[in-house]
Protein backbone atom coordinates (compact mmCIF):
# COMPACT_ATOMS: atom_id res chain seq x y z
CA UNK A 1 0.00 0.00 0.00
CA UNK A 2 1.47 3.33 -1.25
CA UNK A 3 1.22 6.56 1.22
CA UNK A 4 -0.48 9.30 0.06
CA UNK A 5 1.94 12.18 -1.36
CA UNK A 6 1.63 15.15 0.74
CA UNK A 7 0.08 17.72 -1.88
CA UNK A 8 -0.79 15.35 -4.70
CA UNK A 9 -3.91 15.71 -6.07
CA UNK A 10 -3.41 14.50 -10.14
CA UNK A 11 -4.10 15.99 -12.92
CA UNK A 12 -7.06 18.49 -11.80
CA UNK A 13 -9.94 16.50 -11.59
CA UNK A 14 -12.33 18.99 -9.49
CA UNK A 15 -14.91 20.97 -11.07
CA UNK A 16 -15.91 18.08 -13.19
CA UNK A 17 -19.71 17.05 -13.92
CA UNK A 18 -19.61 13.57 -12.47
CA UNK A 19 -22.59 12.71 -15.02
CA UNK A 20 -20.10 13.12 -17.74
CA UNK A 21 -16.80 12.13 -16.11
CA UNK A 22 -16.23 8.46 -15.62
CA UNK A 23 -15.15 7.44 -12.33
CA UNK A 24 -10.84 8.06 -12.38
CA UNK A 25 -10.62 9.92 -15.01
CA UNK A 26 -9.82 13.88 -15.85
CA UNK A 27 -10.91 16.43 -18.22
CA UNK A 28 -7.72 17.61 -20.80
CA UNK A 29 -8.23 20.12 -23.10
CA UNK A 30 -5.84 19.33 -25.43
CA UNK A 31 -6.06 15.93 -27.46
CA UNK A 32 -2.93 13.76 -26.44
CA UNK A 33 -1.55 11.52 -29.08
CA UNK A 34 -1.44 7.98 -28.09
CA UNK A 35 0.19 5.21 -30.68
CA UNK A 36 1.57 1.54 -30.43
CA UNK A 37 3.58 2.09 -33.07
CA UNK A 38 4.49 4.61 -35.86
CA UNK A 39 2.23 6.16 -38.04
CA UNK A 40 1.20 4.76 -41.27
CA UNK A 41 0.91 7.22 -44.27
CA UNK A 42 -0.90 5.36 -46.70
CA UNK A 43 -1.81 7.21 -50.18
CA UNK A 44 -5.91 7.27 -50.34
CA UNK A 45 -5.85 6.54 -53.69
CA UNK A 46 -4.42 2.75 -52.55
CA UNK A 47 -6.81 3.16 -49.34
CA UNK A 48 -9.91 1.25 -49.12
CA UNK A 49 -12.20 -0.20 -46.11
CA UNK A 50 -13.32 -3.74 -46.35
CA UNK A 51 -15.91 -6.13 -44.48
CA UNK A 52 -15.14 -9.78 -43.97
CA UNK A 53 -14.75 -12.62 -42.17
CA UNK A 54 -18.16 -14.23 -41.29
CA UNK A 55 -20.10 -12.72 -43.83
CA UNK A 56 -21.55 -14.34 -47.00
CA UNK A 57 -19.66 -11.63 -49.39
CA UNK A 58 -17.17 -9.14 -48.21
CA UNK A 59 -17.23 -5.60 -49.11
CA UNK A 60 -14.79 -2.61 -50.11
CA UNK A 61 -14.92 0.65 -50.71
CA UNK A 62 -12.67 3.33 -52.18
CA UNK A 63 -11.82 6.32 -50.40
CA UNK A 64 -13.87 8.50 -52.68
CA UNK A 65 -16.69 5.68 -52.63
CA UNK A 66 -17.12 5.78 -48.80
CA UNK A 67 -16.42 9.77 -48.13
CA UNK A 68 -19.28 10.48 -51.16
CA UNK A 69 -21.67 8.30 -48.54
CA UNK A 70 -24.28 9.84 -45.99
CA UNK A 71 -21.96 11.02 -43.00
CA UNK A 72 -22.60 12.29 -39.75
CA UNK A 73 -21.80 15.08 -37.96
CA UNK A 74 -21.43 13.86 -34.08
CA UNK A 75 -20.62 15.48 -30.79
CA UNK A 76 -19.42 13.17 -28.31
CA UNK A 77 -17.15 12.82 -25.17
CA UNK A 78 -14.26 10.56 -25.24
CA UNK A 79 -12.73 8.34 -22.80
CA UNK A 80 -9.35 7.21 -23.00
CA UNK A 81 -8.05 4.33 -20.19
CA UNK A 82 -4.88 6.36 -19.61
CA UNK A 83 -7.28 8.50 -17.45
CA UNK A 84 -8.27 11.78 -19.90
CA UNK A 85 -11.62 12.24 -21.18
CA UNK A 86 -11.64 15.31 -23.36
CA UNK A 87 -16.08 16.86 -23.92
CA UNK A 88 -17.39 17.67 -26.83
CA UNK A 89 -15.35 16.20 -29.85
CA UNK A 90 -16.91 16.93 -32.70
CA UNK A 91 -16.63 14.24 -35.81
CA UNK A 92 -17.79 13.47 -39.02
CA UNK A 93 -17.95 9.62 -40.31
CA UNK A 94 -20.05 7.43 -41.61
CA UNK A 95 -22.15 5.17 -39.36
CA UNK A 96 -20.75 1.59 -39.01
CA UNK A 97 -24.56 0.57 -39.52
CA UNK A 98 -24.61 1.79 -43.01
CA UNK A 99 -21.46 0.13 -44.31
CA UNK A 100 -23.02 -3.25 -42.84
CA UNK A 101 -26.34 -2.38 -44.27
CA UNK A 102 -26.98 -5.55 -46.60
CA UNK A 103 -23.91 -7.53 -45.48
CA UNK A 104 -25.14 -11.04 -44.26
CA UNK A 105 -23.98 -12.60 -41.61
CA UNK A 106 -24.61 -15.08 -38.46
CA UNK A 107 -21.13 -13.11 -36.51
CA UNK A 108 -21.64 -11.45 -32.94
CA UNK A 109 -18.37 -9.93 -32.81
CA UNK A 110 -16.17 -7.50 -34.84
CA UNK A 111 -12.51 -7.09 -35.26
CA UNK A 112 -11.85 -3.90 -36.38
CA UNK A 113 -8.20 -3.53 -38.15
CA UNK A 114 -5.60 -1.18 -38.87
CA UNK A 115 -2.70 0.09 -40.85
CA UNK A 116 0.42 -1.08 -38.89
CA UNK A 117 -1.28 -4.41 -37.67
CA UNK A 118 -3.48 -2.83 -34.60
CA UNK A 119 -6.31 -4.49 -33.76
CA UNK A 120 -9.29 -4.03 -31.60
CA UNK A 121 -12.58 -6.42 -30.76
CA UNK A 122 -16.05 -5.55 -30.11
CA UNK A 123 -19.49 -6.75 -29.78
CA UNK A 124 -21.49 -6.14 -32.47
CA UNK A 125 -24.20 -4.63 -31.02
CA UNK A 126 -21.37 -1.50 -29.69
CA UNK A 127 -21.15 -1.03 -33.04
CA UNK A 128 -24.21 -0.85 -34.47
CA UNK A 129 -27.61 1.10 -33.66
CA UNK A 130 -25.94 4.57 -33.73
CA UNK A 131 -22.53 4.14 -31.47
CA UNK A 132 -19.91 3.92 -33.77
CA UNK A 133 -18.67 5.48 -37.05
CA UNK A 134 -15.86 5.12 -39.44
CA UNK A 135 -14.35 9.09 -38.99
CA UNK A 136 -12.62 11.31 -41.12
CA UNK A 137 -12.95 14.65 -40.09
CA UNK A 138 -12.43 15.69 -36.21
CA UNK A 139 -13.21 19.81 -35.41
CA UNK A 140 -14.00 20.49 -38.69
CA UNK A 141 -10.96 18.97 -40.53
CA UNK A 142 -9.38 15.87 -42.17
CA UNK A 143 -8.59 14.14 -39.70
CA UNK A 144 -4.93 14.22 -38.88
CA UNK A 145 -2.53 10.72 -38.99
CA UNK A 146 -1.20 11.56 -35.40
CA UNK A 147 -5.41 11.21 -34.73
CA UNK A 148 -5.77 8.42 -36.74
CA UNK A 149 -6.17 9.86 -40.36
CA UNK A 150 -6.86 9.09 -42.91
CA UNK A 151 -10.02 7.45 -40.86
CA UNK A 152 -10.35 6.04 -37.49
CA UNK A 153 -13.37 4.06 -35.87
CA UNK A 154 -15.36 6.24 -33.32
CA UNK A 155 -16.82 4.30 -30.82
CA UNK A 156 -17.25 6.96 -28.12
CA UNK A 157 -18.95 4.76 -25.36
CA UNK A 158 -16.06 2.77 -25.05
CA UNK A 159 -12.28 3.58 -23.88
CA UNK A 160 -10.83 4.80 -26.69
CA UNK A 161 -8.19 2.25 -27.53
CA UNK A 162 -11.58 0.66 -29.01
CA UNK A 163 -11.77 3.55 -31.47
CA UNK A 164 -8.95 2.07 -33.41
CA UNK A 165 -7.04 4.40 -35.41
CA UNK A 166 -5.93 4.35 -39.06
CA UNK A 167 -9.02 1.50 -39.31
CA UNK A 168 -8.75 -0.32 -42.58
CA UNK A 169 -11.37 -2.47 -42.24
CA UNK A 170 -14.32 -5.08 -40.05
CA UNK A 171 -13.28 -8.47 -39.51
CA UNK A 172 -16.65 -10.40 -38.40
CA UNK A 173 -16.36 -13.40 -36.05
CA UNK A 174 -18.40 -15.58 -34.28
CA UNK A 175 -16.38 -15.57 -31.13
CA UNK A 176 -14.90 -12.72 -29.52
CA UNK A 177 -11.29 -12.76 -30.32
CA UNK A 178 -8.84 -10.55 -28.30
CA UNK A 179 -7.62 -7.35 -30.00
CA UNK A 180 -4.15 -5.95 -29.27
CA UNK A 181 -4.49 -4.60 -26.07
CA UNK A 182 -7.06 -7.05 -25.02
CA UNK A 183 -4.66 -10.00 -25.24
CA UNK A 184 -2.24 -8.17 -23.64
CA UNK A 185 -4.57 -7.89 -20.54
CA UNK A 186 -6.85 -5.14 -20.77
CA UNK A 187 -10.86 -5.46 -20.66
CA UNK A 188 -12.74 -7.07 -23.94
CA UNK A 189 -15.79 -4.56 -23.53
CA UNK A 190 -14.27 -1.50 -22.03
CA UNK A 191 -17.53 0.67 -20.92
CA UNK A 192 -15.62 3.49 -19.15
CA UNK A 193 -19.00 4.28 -16.45
CA UNK A 194 -17.82 0.76 -15.43
CA UNK A 195 -14.26 0.87 -14.99
CA UNK A 196 -13.58 -1.93 -17.01
CA UNK A 197 -9.90 -1.14 -17.83
CA UNK A 198 -8.13 -4.42 -17.33
CA UNK A 199 -9.59 -8.23 -17.71
CA UNK A 200 -11.44 -8.69 -14.22
CA UNK A 201 -12.87 -5.52 -13.93
CA UNK B 1 12.10 7.87 -35.75
CA UNK B 2 9.29 9.13 -34.01
CA UNK B 3 10.17 11.88 -31.58
CA UNK B 4 7.34 10.36 -29.12
CA UNK B 5 9.69 6.80 -29.09
CA UNK B 6 11.70 6.05 -25.93
CA UNK B 7 14.01 3.14 -25.46
CA UNK B 8 14.29 -0.04 -23.38
CA UNK B 9 15.75 2.05 -20.71
CA UNK B 10 12.37 3.30 -20.43
CA UNK B 11 10.98 0.04 -19.11
CA UNK B 12 13.81 -0.97 -17.42
CA UNK B 13 11.56 -0.90 -14.15
CA UNK B 14 8.71 -3.45 -14.70
CA UNK B 15 11.03 -5.76 -16.22
CA UNK B 16 13.49 -5.69 -13.54
CA UNK B 17 10.88 -6.10 -10.86
CA UNK B 18 9.09 -8.31 -12.30
CA UNK B 19 12.18 -10.96 -13.93
CA UNK B 20 13.96 -10.19 -10.55
CA UNK B 21 17.40 -9.11 -12.91
CA UNK B 22 18.30 -5.79 -14.63
CA UNK B 23 17.40 -6.71 -18.26
CA UNK B 24 18.62 -3.75 -20.12
CA UNK B 25 21.76 -5.39 -20.77
CA UNK B 26 21.16 -8.44 -22.09
CA UNK B 27 20.67 -9.24 -25.46
CA UNK B 28 18.01 -10.84 -27.54
CA UNK B 29 17.01 -11.88 -31.26
CA UNK B 30 13.68 -10.75 -32.57
CA UNK B 31 12.23 -13.94 -34.40
CA UNK B 32 10.48 -11.59 -37.10
CA UNK B 33 14.17 -9.99 -38.64
CA UNK B 34 16.57 -12.47 -36.58
CA UNK B 35 18.44 -9.72 -35.24
CA UNK B 36 20.32 -9.72 -31.83
CA UNK B 37 20.42 -6.40 -29.94
CA UNK B 38 20.29 -5.42 -26.16
CA UNK B 39 16.75 -4.68 -24.67
CA UNK B 40 18.15 -1.20 -24.12
CA UNK B 41 18.17 -0.38 -28.14
CA UNK B 42 14.15 -1.29 -28.47
CA UNK B 43 11.90 1.02 -29.32
CA UNK B 44 9.33 1.92 -26.81
CA UNK B 45 5.83 3.53 -27.58
CA UNK B 46 5.10 4.77 -24.05
CA UNK B 47 2.40 7.18 -24.83
CA UNK B 48 0.12 3.81 -24.97
CA UNK B 49 -2.44 1.98 -22.47
CA UNK B 50 0.97 0.13 -21.88
CA UNK B 51 4.64 0.42 -23.00
CA UNK B 52 4.97 -1.66 -26.40
CA UNK B 53 8.74 -2.14 -27.08
CA UNK B 54 9.31 -2.56 -30.83
CA UNK B 55 12.29 -3.97 -33.10
CA UNK B 56 14.57 -1.70 -33.98
CA UNK B 57 15.15 -3.10 -37.00
CA UNK B 58 12.11 -4.71 -38.11
CA UNK B 59 9.68 -2.81 -36.21
CA UNK B 60 7.74 -5.34 -35.20
CA UNK B 61 5.94 -5.65 -31.96
CA UNK B 62 8.37 -7.86 -29.80
CA UNK B 63 7.71 -7.37 -26.21
CA UNK B 64 5.00 -5.32 -24.32
CA UNK B 65 4.75 -4.10 -20.47
CA UNK B 66 1.88 -3.26 -18.42
CA UNK B 67 1.75 -2.22 -15.24
CA UNK B 68 -1.76 -2.65 -14.05
CA UNK B 69 -2.17 -1.54 -10.34
CA UNK B 70 0.92 -3.02 -8.43
CA UNK B 71 0.61 -6.48 -11.23
CA UNK B 72 3.48 -6.59 -13.54
CA UNK B 73 2.44 -8.65 -16.61
CA UNK B 74 5.63 -8.74 -19.57
CA UNK B 75 4.58 -10.25 -23.03
CA UNK B 76 7.32 -11.72 -25.35
CA UNK B 77 6.32 -12.23 -28.67
CA UNK B 78 9.03 -14.41 -30.65
CA UNK B 79 12.20 -11.99 -28.66
CA UNK B 80 14.50 -14.83 -27.44
CA UNK B 81 17.00 -14.30 -24.83
CA UNK B 82 20.15 -15.08 -26.44
CA UNK B 83 22.02 -15.70 -23.52
CA UNK B 84 21.57 -15.57 -19.61
CA UNK B 85 21.75 -12.07 -18.56
CA UNK B 86 24.24 -11.31 -15.80
CA UNK B 87 22.47 -11.44 -12.28
CA UNK C 1 7.80 2.06 6.13
CA UNK C 2 10.68 0.76 4.29
CA UNK C 3 11.03 -2.90 3.56
CA UNK C 4 14.62 -4.31 3.33
CA UNK C 5 16.11 -4.53 0.23
CA UNK C 6 17.00 -8.39 -1.26
CA UNK C 7 19.87 -8.18 -2.97
CA UNK C 8 18.81 -8.78 -6.97
CA UNK C 9 15.08 -7.98 -6.00
CA UNK C 10 13.36 -4.59 -6.91
CA UNK C 11 10.75 -2.81 -4.91
CA UNK C 12 9.12 0.24 -4.11
CA UNK C 13 10.58 1.87 -0.90
CA UNK C 14 10.56 5.36 0.28
CA UNK C 15 12.99 8.03 0.80
CA UNK C 16 12.84 10.84 2.54
CA UNK C 17 13.66 14.42 1.42
CA UNK C 18 16.53 15.84 2.47
CA UNK C 19 16.78 18.90 0.54
CA UNK C 20 15.87 20.79 -2.55
CA UNK C 21 18.31 22.78 -4.82
CA UNK C 22 17.04 25.07 -7.50
CA UNK C 23 19.97 24.20 -10.33
CA UNK C 24 18.07 26.46 -13.02
CA UNK C 25 14.50 28.23 -13.56
CA UNK C 26 12.87 25.31 -14.69
CA UNK C 27 15.04 22.21 -12.87
CA UNK C 28 15.32 21.14 -9.12
CA UNK C 29 17.70 18.50 -7.59
CA UNK C 30 15.72 16.29 -4.96
CA UNK C 31 18.16 15.52 -2.48
CA UNK C 32 16.80 12.33 -0.85
CA UNK C 33 17.49 9.88 2.62
CA UNK C 34 16.86 6.47 1.11
CA UNK C 35 17.56 4.03 4.12
CA UNK C 36 16.51 0.78 1.91
CA UNK C 37 19.09 1.82 -0.67
CA UNK C 38 21.14 -0.60 -2.86
CA UNK C 39 24.25 0.94 -4.37
CA UNK C 40 23.79 2.28 -7.56
CA UNK C 41 25.88 2.70 -11.02
CA UNK C 42 26.66 5.91 -12.21
CA UNK C 43 24.04 6.06 -15.13
CA UNK C 44 20.89 4.29 -13.43
CA UNK C 45 17.68 5.95 -12.60
CA UNK C 46 14.41 5.30 -10.30
CA UNK C 47 11.04 5.33 -10.95
CA UNK C 48 9.06 7.59 -9.01
CA UNK C 49 5.84 7.17 -7.81
CA UNK C 50 3.28 9.67 -6.80
CA UNK C 51 -0.29 8.57 -5.28
CA UNK C 52 -3.22 10.99 -4.49
CA UNK C 53 -5.52 10.87 -1.31
CA UNK C 54 -8.48 9.12 -3.38
CA UNK C 55 -5.93 6.38 -4.54
CA UNK C 56 -5.12 7.48 -8.12
CA UNK C 57 -1.02 7.46 -9.21
CA UNK C 58 0.87 8.55 -11.38
CA UNK C 59 4.57 7.30 -11.91
CA UNK C 60 7.67 8.16 -14.17
CA UNK C 61 11.24 7.68 -14.49
CA UNK C 62 14.52 9.85 -13.38
CA UNK C 63 17.84 9.90 -13.20
CA UNK C 64 20.27 9.89 -10.48
CA UNK C 65 22.56 12.79 -10.75
CA UNK C 66 24.63 11.57 -7.16
CA UNK C 67 27.37 9.17 -7.77
CA UNK C 68 27.51 6.32 -5.56
CA UNK C 69 30.20 7.14 -3.81
CA UNK C 70 27.96 10.21 -2.29
CA UNK C 71 26.20 10.61 1.23
CA UNK C 72 23.18 11.11 -0.20
CA UNK C 73 20.66 9.98 -3.42
CA UNK C 74 20.08 12.79 -5.74
CA UNK C 75 17.87 13.00 -8.82
CA UNK C 76 17.31 16.67 -10.82
CA UNK C 77 13.55 16.92 -12.29
CA UNK C 78 13.38 19.44 -15.12
CA UNK C 79 9.51 21.03 -15.11
CA UNK C 80 7.63 19.94 -17.97
CA UNK C 81 4.67 22.57 -19.03
CA UNK C 82 1.42 20.66 -18.30
CA UNK C 83 3.38 17.47 -16.48
CA UNK C 84 1.78 15.85 -13.73
CA UNK C 85 4.01 14.72 -11.50
CA UNK C 86 7.53 17.01 -12.79
CA UNK C 87 5.67 19.80 -11.68
CA UNK C 88 4.65 18.20 -7.99
CA UNK C 89 8.65 17.27 -7.67
CA UNK C 90 10.33 20.89 -8.17
CA UNK C 91 7.19 22.77 -7.02
CA UNK C 92 4.96 21.23 -4.35
CA UNK C 93 7.92 18.61 -2.53
CA UNK C 94 9.31 19.78 0.12
CA UNK C 95 12.13 19.00 2.47
CA UNK C 96 10.50 15.74 5.22
CA UNK C 97 8.52 14.41 2.61
CA UNK C 98 8.76 11.10 1.78
CA UNK C 99 8.83 9.78 -1.95
CA UNK C 100 8.15 6.72 -3.42
CA UNK C 101 10.73 4.99 -5.38
CA UNK C 102 11.82 1.84 -7.21
CA UNK C 103 15.65 1.66 -8.17
CA UNK C 104 18.38 1.58 -8.97
CA UNK C 105 17.29 0.50 -12.30
CA UNK C 106 19.22 0.07 -15.65
CA UNK C 107 22.38 -1.74 -16.08
CA UNK C 108 23.21 -0.87 -19.99
CA UNK C 109 23.53 3.15 -19.85
CA UNK C 110 25.75 2.90 -16.95
CA UNK C 111 29.64 3.93 -16.51
CA UNK C 112 32.39 2.41 -13.77
CA UNK C 113 35.54 3.94 -13.59
CA UNK C 114 37.52 0.80 -13.80
CA UNK C 115 36.24 0.85 -17.15
CA UNK C 116 39.32 0.81 -19.72
CA UNK C 117 39.24 3.67 -22.37
CA UNK C 118 38.74 7.20 -22.57
CA UNK C 119 34.76 8.51 -21.76
CA UNK C 120 32.92 10.67 -24.17
CA UNK C 121 29.58 11.89 -22.72
CA UNK C 122 26.80 13.71 -25.17
CA UNK C 123 23.98 15.50 -23.05
CA UNK C 124 20.74 16.93 -24.58
CA UNK C 125 19.07 19.23 -22.01
CA UNK C 126 18.29 17.57 -18.90
CA UNK C 127 19.85 14.27 -20.39
CA UNK C 128 23.16 15.41 -18.77
CA UNK C 129 21.51 14.12 -15.58
CA UNK C 130 22.78 10.57 -15.19
CA UNK C 131 26.03 12.08 -17.19
CA UNK C 132 27.13 13.97 -14.17
CA UNK C 133 26.73 11.00 -12.16
CA UNK C 134 29.44 9.69 -14.23
CA UNK C 135 31.58 12.63 -13.62
CA UNK C 136 31.28 12.49 -10.19
CA UNK C 137 31.93 8.81 -9.92
CA UNK C 138 34.96 9.52 -11.95
CA UNK C 139 35.99 12.50 -9.24
CA UNK C 140 35.23 10.35 -6.46
CA UNK C 141 37.16 7.21 -7.41
CA UNK C 142 40.08 9.37 -8.24
CA UNK C 143 40.08 7.97 -12.03
CA UNK C 144 42.39 9.49 -14.34
CA UNK C 145 40.18 8.18 -17.42
CA UNK C 146 40.42 11.44 -19.84
CA UNK C 147 36.74 11.94 -20.57
CA UNK C 148 34.75 14.99 -22.26
CA UNK C 149 31.51 16.02 -22.54
CA UNK C 150 29.72 17.78 -25.03
CA UNK C 151 26.57 19.57 -23.47
CA UNK C 152 24.05 20.76 -25.78
CA UNK C 153 21.30 23.19 -24.33
CA UNK C 154 18.68 25.87 -25.05
CA UNK C 155 20.50 28.92 -23.34
CA UNK C 156 23.26 29.23 -20.53
CA UNK C 157 20.60 29.66 -18.30
CA UNK C 158 19.18 26.18 -18.46
CA UNK C 159 22.26 24.69 -18.12
CA UNK C 160 22.18 22.20 -15.86
CA UNK C 161 24.84 22.24 -12.73
CA UNK C 162 26.31 25.42 -14.52
CA UNK C 163 28.68 26.32 -11.70
CA UNK C 164 30.26 22.54 -11.30
CA UNK C 165 30.60 22.16 -14.83
CA UNK C 166 31.82 25.38 -16.39
CA UNK C 167 33.64 27.14 -13.36
CA UNK C 168 35.62 23.90 -11.85
CA UNK C 169 38.90 24.47 -12.10
CA UNK C 170 40.63 22.98 -15.40
CA UNK C 171 43.14 20.21 -15.55
CA UNK C 172 40.85 17.40 -13.85
CA UNK C 173 40.99 15.62 -16.89
CA UNK C 174 37.30 16.28 -17.86
CA UNK C 175 36.61 18.21 -21.05
CA UNK C 176 33.89 20.31 -20.95
CA UNK C 177 32.62 22.30 -24.30
CA UNK C 178 28.71 23.44 -24.53
CA UNK C 179 26.56 24.10 -27.03
CA UNK C 180 23.86 26.74 -27.11
CA UNK C 181 21.83 26.13 -29.49
CA UNK C 182 18.83 29.13 -28.99
CA UNK C 183 20.06 32.00 -27.03
CA UNK C 184 23.71 32.87 -25.69
CA UNK C 185 25.10 35.64 -24.02
CA UNK C 186 26.96 38.24 -26.54
CA UNK C 187 30.22 37.39 -24.96
CA UNK C 188 29.81 33.81 -24.88
CA UNK C 189 32.76 32.06 -26.83
CA UNK C 190 31.31 28.49 -26.81
CA UNK C 191 29.71 26.95 -29.56
CA UNK C 192 26.87 28.63 -30.99
CA UNK C 193 23.96 26.62 -32.74
CA UNK C 194 23.33 22.83 -32.56
CA UNK C 195 25.93 20.37 -32.46
CA UNK C 196 27.80 19.98 -36.00
CA UNK C 197 30.49 18.38 -37.73
CA UNK C 198 33.08 20.87 -36.79
CA UNK C 199 31.99 20.85 -33.03
CA UNK C 200 32.55 17.36 -33.23
CA UNK C 201 35.74 17.47 -35.23
CA UNK C 202 36.95 19.62 -32.28
CA UNK C 203 35.46 18.29 -29.15
CA UNK C 204 34.93 14.71 -29.66
CA UNK C 205 37.37 12.02 -29.05
CA UNK C 206 37.99 10.71 -32.61
CA UNK C 207 37.45 6.84 -33.33
CA UNK C 208 40.84 5.60 -33.00
CA UNK C 209 40.74 6.58 -29.50
CA UNK C 210 38.52 4.08 -29.01
CA UNK C 211 36.14 5.92 -26.24
CA UNK C 212 33.04 4.67 -24.78
CA UNK C 213 29.94 6.91 -25.83
CA UNK C 214 27.20 7.96 -23.66
CA UNK C 215 24.61 9.72 -25.54
CA UNK C 216 21.60 10.92 -23.49
CA UNK C 217 18.88 13.31 -24.41
CA UNK C 218 15.64 13.54 -26.63
CA UNK C 219 14.96 11.57 -28.81
CA UNK C 220 15.65 13.56 -31.62
CA UNK C 221 19.16 14.50 -30.49
CA UNK C 222 19.89 10.58 -29.28
CA UNK C 223 19.47 9.77 -33.09
CA UNK C 224 21.64 12.37 -34.43
CA UNK C 225 24.34 12.03 -32.20
CA UNK C 226 24.60 7.93 -31.90
CA UNK C 227 24.32 7.99 -36.01
CA UNK C 228 27.31 10.81 -36.66
CA UNK C 229 29.18 8.92 -34.21
CA UNK C 230 28.75 5.77 -35.98
CA UNK C 231 29.56 7.90 -39.49
CA UNK C 232 32.69 8.54 -37.78
CA UNK C 233 33.26 4.79 -37.34
CA UNK C 234 33.04 4.27 -33.81
CA UNK C 235 32.07 0.81 -33.32
CA UNK C 236 27.65 0.78 -32.41
CA UNK C 237 28.64 -1.49 -29.33
CA UNK C 238 30.70 1.21 -28.01
CA UNK C 239 27.55 3.78 -27.82
CA UNK C 240 25.28 3.81 -25.21
CA UNK C 241 22.03 5.35 -25.18
CA UNK C 242 19.03 6.96 -23.36
CA UNK C 243 16.60 8.67 -24.87
CA UNK C 244 13.83 10.37 -22.97
CA UNK C 245 10.31 12.27 -24.65
CA UNK C 246 9.95 15.88 -24.56
CA UNK C 247 6.64 15.52 -23.16
CA UNK C 248 7.49 13.04 -20.97
CA UNK C 249 5.76 14.82 -17.90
Amino acid sequence: MSPISRGFMGRRRENVDPSRVPPGQYVTHDFPVLSAGPTPHTDLDDWTFTIDGAVDTSMSWSWSELTSMPADTITRDIHCVTKWSKLDTKWKGVPVEALLDGVHSEATYVTAWSDGGYTTNLALEDVTGGKAWVAYEYDGQALESEHGGPARLLVPALYFWKSAKWVRGLTLTLSDEPGFWEGYGYHNHGDPWREQRYQGD
Amino acid sequence: MDEHTLDGNAIAGPLHQHLGREMTAARATCGHCGKTFVLAELVVYARAPGSVGRCRHCESVVLVVTEFRDTIRIHWNRFALAEPPTP
Amino acid sequence: MARAAIPGRLTWQLARVVELVAETDRTKSIVLDAPAWARHQAGQHVDVRLTAPDGYQAQRSYSIASAPEDAHLMLTVEEIDDGEISPYLTEELRAGDDLELRGPIGGYFVWDSVQPGPLQLFAGGSGIVPLRAMLRHRAATGSTTPARLLYSARSLQDVIYRRELLESPGDSGVDVAVALTRSWPEEWTGHRGRVDERLLDAEAWPAGDQPWIYICGPTGFVESISQRMVQRGHPPDRIKTERFGPTSG
